[in-house]
């Protein structure tokens, strides 16, 4: 999993059966230290997650296991908010 | 798996029931020299690890799930599965 920062959201009308009510968002990773770090992403939500918002997702097949997870296709799908850069102890 | 300093944690409220009880470790890649990288990436604690512990991860999500919440099949993709003692090189 890796910190990141919900930068944008993402519309898309024509997409994946499975992928219809799910929400897409831009999110930008961060290292240990709250900096951008590579490229960014887009991530499919399963937690409520908004712009602005610190959160952290995950990666790989893992990533579809909070849907069904058989024919949901996503490699990047946030698992948590985190609830302020304070409670981020570094 | 890789070799991570432990540098600290999170706090989430809001995210994935699987999650729920679990420790999420905020940790930094390092060589088996022990000097930092620039890769960091959190893992579920499996050990009860702290932080400035030199740790092992696995970045594999059967693995990780079951490490860490003694089930497969959950949305996690890192979990710490030890604490090194001692490193020797040749």
């Amino acid at each position: 999993m890796q910190l990141a920062r919900v930068i944008g959201t993402l519309v898309a009308t024509v997409k994946n059966d499975s992928l219809h009510g799910r929400k897409l968002l831009v999110v930008q990773t961060l290292n240990a230290d709250l900096e951008p770090n590579g490229k960014p992403m887009v991530a499919i939500d399963s937690v409520g997650a908004g712009v602005g918002e610190l959160v952290f997702w995950c990666r790989g097949k893992e990533a579809s296991f909070p849907f069904k997870r058989e024919d949901t296709p996503t490699d990047c799908t946030i698992v948590g908010i985190v609830d302020s850069e304070d409670h981020v102890t570094r | 798996m890789i070799l991570a300093r432990v540098v600290g944690n999170i706090v989430a409220t809001q995210k994935n029931h699987r999650y729920q009880n679990a420790r999420v470790m905020l940790c930094r890649q390092i060589t088996p020299e022990g000097d930092d990288t620039s890769y960091s990436t959190l893992a579920l604690d499996s050990v009860d690890a702290g932080v400035g512990d030199t740790v092992l991860i696995v970045q594999e999500g059967w693995s990780a799930s079951t490490a860490a919440t003694g089930e497969a099949g959950a949305a996690i993709d890192s979990a710490i599965v030890g604490v090194v003692d001692r490193i020797d090189l040749l």
